[in-house]
């Protein structure tokens, strides 16, 4: 099976995390940059397949600046077979819908029975790249997931919705994305660290991807800090305290 | 010395990572409780840590004295007994892969470098320190056994180690009658006394180790009869460095708590760091650990290069590193006033876990003395 798992690298949320002024984009010098948890999470679910049958072949995608091969480097030292990095200046600010056409475009190269991925990012948090790659690709999108079932050409899972859980399957190949309740990620063994830099990363742009070099159609315009935390209410008991507690919380569906 | 690579830019940040995730969260209740995890060991394991700088071909990591300096570094910031305990470990590994034959190395290191099977070193006796030329632990030749007859002192890992590699005396020849066994768990005639109460290092075990009429093959020995001496001291060089990174570890993981502190305690009408004396304080424990890490770096080149002046540097870094772990992390308990002596800061704990980095692995005064006699020599 070969599975393809995007990768996104994304300031640590350990951090102080800020947009540039001018442009709204993200800020990279302001806060280390890692690969998003989430993603590792999808890339050890891909792992896991790997672990038991060694056939299992395991590429990375990601796109984004030079330092993003960072990340892949990151991937390929847990145990994934190979990187492809989408580096072009002219993805600068990309938005959801060109990074899904431009990662869609990659993925089209490779063959994937499965793309596997993150169900939302920590930094934009969108959570639609997965289901537009699967849109332009023409995969079924199985969205979600806490737990990946992979093999006999099917995936199958389970996903939580607000009044229960849902075991969903789909036939391969499919587009496949993961919650944070899915397996925690591995760390990379020294081995691993050591083997990293010889595994292939392939290097694409734009052009040799095939697509034109299009400004990004959704551009942040304002935006301003997160207020200060401002005080909760207090509810003084005047013998009602508790049913206005329990309102509160049924208000606000904590319950 | 050369900056770092890429590949121990990311080896420090597993680790750190790892220490984080695996040994933070409980430090203080192994240490409480004198929990030896061998859980987390294994977990180890499987990252590589058990044989750091052994040879791939039986599951060690083949990095450098260097890499490893940075790995002890990064696991004794967060806790300096686990670290120390898989330095001693990984001193074991590497004596078995430099010195043990095809067969030996075959059969005894695959599961040593998974941390599965722990080991423990055993040089030190009851009434043998220092003076480890004068060990009195006897193995008598018998047909294709050795029989031993003894009791070493101060072992760590033992009751819990799978493999012992054990120093004793095969002839009244000094240090050049000492040979290198290897005893595994569950021999005849090996037993342990009490885990021994300790100021620090509490989440290892600590303990004798007693060998009566204890029989093994002639094939477990290292080397040949009389390379023993050789062998320990070989060993502890390597170990030396190690612990030095070790108390590196701890003495900056007690300073980072000091500059948090200070920063945000107030007295006096502002934060404590803008007391200069405060700062000079804090700017002498980094340049003590600074001094220290360059040491360690400098031995471990030497190590890896076999300079021939490894043993001088080792003792230096040693000493120097070790000494500055210590007076760091207790400087940092007093500028931390009451709370520094309370169990939930972590400091004292720090405190009680370095003192003995400047006993073992040869005292400071034995290092002084090797340092000392070595640059008598050269005049």
């Amino acid at each position: 099976m070969k599975i393809a798992v995007l990768i996104k690298q994304v300031p640590d949320t350990a951090e102080e995390r800020t947009l540039v002024p001018a442009t709204g984009w993200l800020d990279r010098a302001a806060a280390d940059s890692l690969v998003d948890e989430i993603n590792e999470r999808a890339l050890e679910t891909a792992l896991q397949v790997k672990d038991a049958d060694k056939s299992t072949e395991v590429v990375v995608l990601a796109m984004g600046p030079e330092e993003a091969a960072k990340a892949i480097r990151k991937a390929l030292s847990m145990g994934a077979d190979s990187g492809i990095h989408v580096l072009d200046g002219g993805l600068a600010g990309a938005d959801a819908r060109r990074t899904a056409a431009v990662l869609a475009a990659a993925l089209r190269g490779v063959n994937a029975d499965v793309v596997l991925a993150g169900n939302e990012s920590t930094d934009g948090r969108g959570g639609v790249v997965p289901a537009m790659v699967a849109e332009h690709l023409g995969l079924p999108l199985v969205g979600g997931l806490n737990s990946v079932e992979l093999g006999g050409g099917t995936v199958c899972g389970e996903r939580s919705s607000d009044t229960g859980s849902l075991n969903v399957s789909a036939p391969l190949p499919a587009v496949v994305t993961v919650t944070e309740r899915s397996a925690e990620a591995r760390f990379p063994n020294f081995k691993g660290i050591l083997t990293a830099k010889r595994k292939p990363v392939t290097t694409l742009s734009l052009a040799e991807l095939e697509l034109p070099a299009t400004p990004a159609r959704a551009v942040v315009l304002a935006h301003s800090e997160r207020p200060p935390r401002e005080a909760g209410r207090k509810i003084t008991d005047d013998g009602t305290a508790g049913t206005q507690l329990a309102g509160f919380l049924i208000e606000n569906r904590l319950v | 010395m050369t900056a770092r690579t890429d590949e121990q830019d990311a080896m420090v940040e597993m680790v750190r990572d790892f220490a984080a995730n695996a040994l933070a969260p409980h430090t203080a209740e192994w240490d409480e409780n004198k929990h030896f995890p061998v859980d987390v060991l294994a977990e180890a394991g499987t990252l590589g840590m058990g044989g750091i700088y052994v040879g791939e071909e039986h599951g060690g990591s083949g990095l450098s004295r260097s890499d490893a300096v940075l790995i002890f570094e990064e696991l004794a910031a967060v806790d300096p007994t686990i670290a120390a305990y898989i330095s001693i470990h990984n001193m074991v590994a590497w004596m078995i892969d430099a010195f043990g034959n095809s067969e030996q190395r075959a059969a005894w290191l695959p599961g040593i470098t998974a941390m599965t099977e722990l080991t423990s070193y055993c040089l030190s006796e009851p009434g043998v320190g220092s003076d480890a030329a004068a060990l009195t632990m006897r193995a008598v030749r018998d047909g294709d056994d050795y029989i031993l007859n003894g009791t070493k002192q101060f072992i760590s890992g033992a009751g819990t180690s799978a493999w012992y590699l054990v120093m004793v005396r095969t002839a009244d020849l000094g240090s050049r009658g000492i040979t290198a066994v290897v005893v595994p768990a569950g021999t005849p005639g090996l037993s342990f006394g009490a885990n021994e109460k300790k100021m620090g290092w509490r989440a290892q075990p600590t303990r004798q180790v007693v060998f009566e009429d204890v029989r093994i093959p002639v094939s477990n020995r290292l080397g040949e009869e009389g390379d023993g001496f050789g062998i320990a001291m070989k060993g502890l060089n390597g170990g030396r460095v190690n612990i030095g990174a070790c108390s590196l570890g701890g003495g900056r993981a007690a300073l980072e708590k000091s500059i948090a502190y200070l920063k945000e305690r107030q007295a006096f009408g502002g934060p404590l760091i803008d007391k200069q004396h405060l700062l000079f304080e804090i700017a002498q424990m980094d340049t003590e650990l600074e001094v220290s890490r360059t040491m360690l770096m400098r031995a471990a080149e030497a190590l890896d290069t076999g300079a021939p002046d490894t043993v001088k540097l080792c003792a230096m870094a040693k000493l120097v590193a070790t000494d500055a772990g210590f007076r760091v992390a207790n400087q940092a308990l007093q500028l931390h006033g009451g709370y520094g002596y309370l169990s939930e800061y972590g400091l004292e704990k720090l405190v009680r876990d370095l003192r003995v980095h400047q006993i073992l692995e040869g005292s400071n005064e034995i290092m002084r003395l090797i340092v000392g006699r070595l640059a008598v020599e050269r005049q």
